[in-house]
């Protein structure tokens, strides 16, 4: 338990430094070294020259229509004309300003949480929590304040991808927290509920739970009483997903000493504020790598929407493909797809290293 | 719990006025196990008690039913004119009062020493922020360590620790303190600095009960030493008796054990 201040590294010798130094140490370094290393390259060249060449060098980029892209190489110009319906579904042109505005609150609220000093954020992450999503159905949905209200058949594209996965991740998170406490509660019946709970959900897969709330519960309603579809389908993700939140969040509870919550006892905190202000802090630290593997699964699961025809990201750009015009293309709207994906959930991979980086206490003894 | 206020325990006499713990035949059971046998204590306002027995006697689970964390199944305790039942308003109103120190600390690694401090006062007793740190800079400075204030729990040595985790259960200024084992987690040469502090605390008139195999600190500072077997009081009295002329053989084959080395 000694005191441990670590000292900044020292720089690098001289010979060590620069490009050249960093070749000669890292791919040079030994003659089988060299070999792994020019084989290796020479795989590259052979491989990724032709993606890129497909993907830079000889694409289409600008153009009329479908007419214009040539065999073997991408022909983005189809990204382009469809962006609209990529990125909204049937949601009317001259309403898109609403969800835009919405999207740019939204990035107001995530950019500043990359950023430790960034004032006031955690102002905004909890606006963010409460505020935002109100907000989001209001000017998305409409039919408040004079603004015409659009139908959630019409929402689509990656706006209904990023409204799924973030109701979906705001609303699992304490749900999941929930659970994973009333799980371990020293009271029969609300642990017995939480367990079946928790097991249920986690038993049967999302395309069935989707295909329940779709084809199933109309059945069970009293006839003339609709329920939104895509609020069935958030509810269904939602409650799928915070099943898994639990356990993961389970498991950092059960990492935590019993000191620790008998000292807060002791102190007088009661179970609320001691879970809150000394028990959760701490679980859910351990936990965040698993909290955010469950968040990038979900926000992929969102694409299983596709089945009871909702039309998110993926849905919209399969369903351009069957347009006659545009049947060659599949490739790229699998790229721009896979694109979109990739950028928000590295995103969120990278924000909880960030996290986990920022709470580290040093107190791994 | 239609009422805020604590239950509070009809008061007998005028003796048991100045009693800030009474004890009555208190029981509990682990199971099967009887762990506790029949305990009769009572404790005066700025009495100071040590308790030692063998590994296993209970020492650690009679304390911990003052304040509630064990639950007895038979008998009565009332501290501080409450009394200890399963309602909630109680526990919590004797937990205010009661503050405990932990054999391995139980810091609170999350929260620097000063928000360790802090949590309790500005959550519980709801003190201002401001008030809040005024009082937590006292007691650290009372146990010697203000300068370690910004630290984190793990940064510290196990002697700092204890003594933060001192710091951190007077902020609430609570009226009685239970230590449990409170320097055998520790390295010899840590021992004195908690003793230290332990002996200023008892010198300022605090009430103690304190679970300790260090004899040294029972003589000095005990108004009275229990010794604890098999989950009862097998003997109790002013250091002086207990320690050179024991009455009960178990105590005094005890005593030979430990005062050998
Ligand atoms: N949660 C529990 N469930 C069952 N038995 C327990 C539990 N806690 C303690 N015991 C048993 O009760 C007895 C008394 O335990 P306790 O911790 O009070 O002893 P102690 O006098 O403090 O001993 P030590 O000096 O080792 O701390 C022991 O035999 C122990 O095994
Ligand atoms: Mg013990």
């Amino acid at each position: 338990m000694a005191v441990h201040q670590p000292l900044p590294d020292l720089p690098p010798p001289p010979s060590e430094r620069g490009v050249w130094g960093w070749f000669r140490q890292n791919l040079f370094s030994t003659w089988y070294n060299s070999i792994a290393s020019l084989v290796v390259g020479y795989l590259l060249v052979i491989w990724l020259g032709p993606i890129i060449n497909w993907a830079f060098i000889s694409a289409v980029w600008t153009g009329e229509g479908s007419d214009d892209c040539q065999p073997g190489a991408a022909c983005w110009i189809f990204i382009q004309q469809r962006l609209g319906f990529f990125l909204y579904g049937f949601y009317p042109d001259e309403l898109r300003w609403r969800p835009n505005l919405i999207f740019v609150l939204f990035l107001i609220t995530v950019v500043p949480q990359f950023f430790p000093r960034a004032p006031g954020r955690k102002w905004l992450a909890l606006f963010g929590i409460t505020g935002l999503p109100v907000l989001a159905f209001i000017f998305i949905n409409g039919g408040y304040f004079g603004m015409e209200s659009v139908a959630t058949s019409r929402w689509g594209g990656l706006m209904l991808t990023l409204i799924l996965a973030y109701v979906g991740i705001i609303a699992a998170l304490p749900i999941g927290v929930l659970l994973a406490l009333g799980r371990r509660s020293e009271m029969p019946v609300i642990r017995g509920i939480c367990v079946t709970f928790i097991e249920f959900w986690r038993a049967v897969p999302l395309i069935t739970i989707l295909f329940m709330a779709s084809v199933m519960l109309p059945l069970f309603l009293p006839d003339g009483v609709t329920f939104d579809k895509l609020l069935r389908a958030l509810i269904g993700i939602t409650l799928f997903q915070s099943a898994y939140m639990a356990e993961v969040v389970r498991g950092g509870l059960q990492a935590i000493p019993k000191g620790q919550y008998e000292a807060a006892q002791a102190l007088g905190l009661g179970y609320w504020r001691s879970m809150r202000l000394v028990i959760l802090p701490q679980a859910l630290k351990i936990v965040i790598p698993g909290i955010a593997n469950t968040v990038i699964s979900l926000f992929k699961d969102t694409t299983l929407v596709l089945i009871i025809g909702l039309f998110d990201l993926l849905g919209a750009v399969r369903s351009t493909l069957s347009d006659p015009a545009w049947r060659s293309v599949a490739a790229e709207g699998y790229v721009f797809v896979a694109l979109c994906f990739w950028i928000f959930c590295f995103g969120m991979s990278r924000y909880s290293q960030n996290l986990e980086k920022k709470l580290d206490t040093g107190h791994k003894t | 719990m239609s009422n805020n206020d604590p239950i509070v325990a009809p008061v007998e006499s005028a003796a048991a006025d100045e009693d800030i713990i009474i004890i009555r035949d208190l029981n509990k059971w682990f199971g099967q196990f009887h762990v506790l046998k029949s305990l009769n204590l009572n404790v005066k306002k700025g009495e100071r008690i040590v308790i030692c027995g063998p590994s296993g006697s209970g020492k650690s689970t009679f304390i911990r039913c003052i304040n509630h964390l064990e639950v007895h199944q038979r008998g009565e305790i009332i501290v501080d004119g409450v009394l200890l039942n399963e309602d909630l308003k109680n526990i919590e109103a004797i937990r205010r009062e009661v503050g405990m120190v932990f054999q391995h600390f139980n810091l609170f690694p999350h929260l620097s020493v000063l928000e360790n401090c802090l949590l309790a006062p500005i959550w519980v007793r709801k003190t201002p922020r401001q008030e809040a740190i005024e009082i937590a800079m006292e007691y650290l400075e009372r146990v010697k360590i203000p300068e370690q204030a910004h630290k984190y729990p793990g940064q510290l040595s196990g002697g700092q620790q204890q003594r933060v985790a001192i710091a951190r259960s007077l902020c609430m200024k609570p009226k009685i303190m239970l230590f449990d084992e409170p320097t055998s987690a520790l390295d010899p040469e840590m021992i004195k600095e908690v003793l230290d502090v332990m002996i200023e605390l008892a010198g300022s008139g605090m009430t103690m009960l304190c679970v300790t195999h260090e004899m040294g600190f029972a003589k000095t500072v005990a108004d009275r030493v229990i010794f604890m077997d098999g989950g009862e009081c097998v003997e109790e009295g002013p250091p002086q008796s207990f320690f050179n002329n024991p009455q009960q053989p178990r105590t005094r084959e005890f005593l030979d054990q430990i005062l050998q080395h």
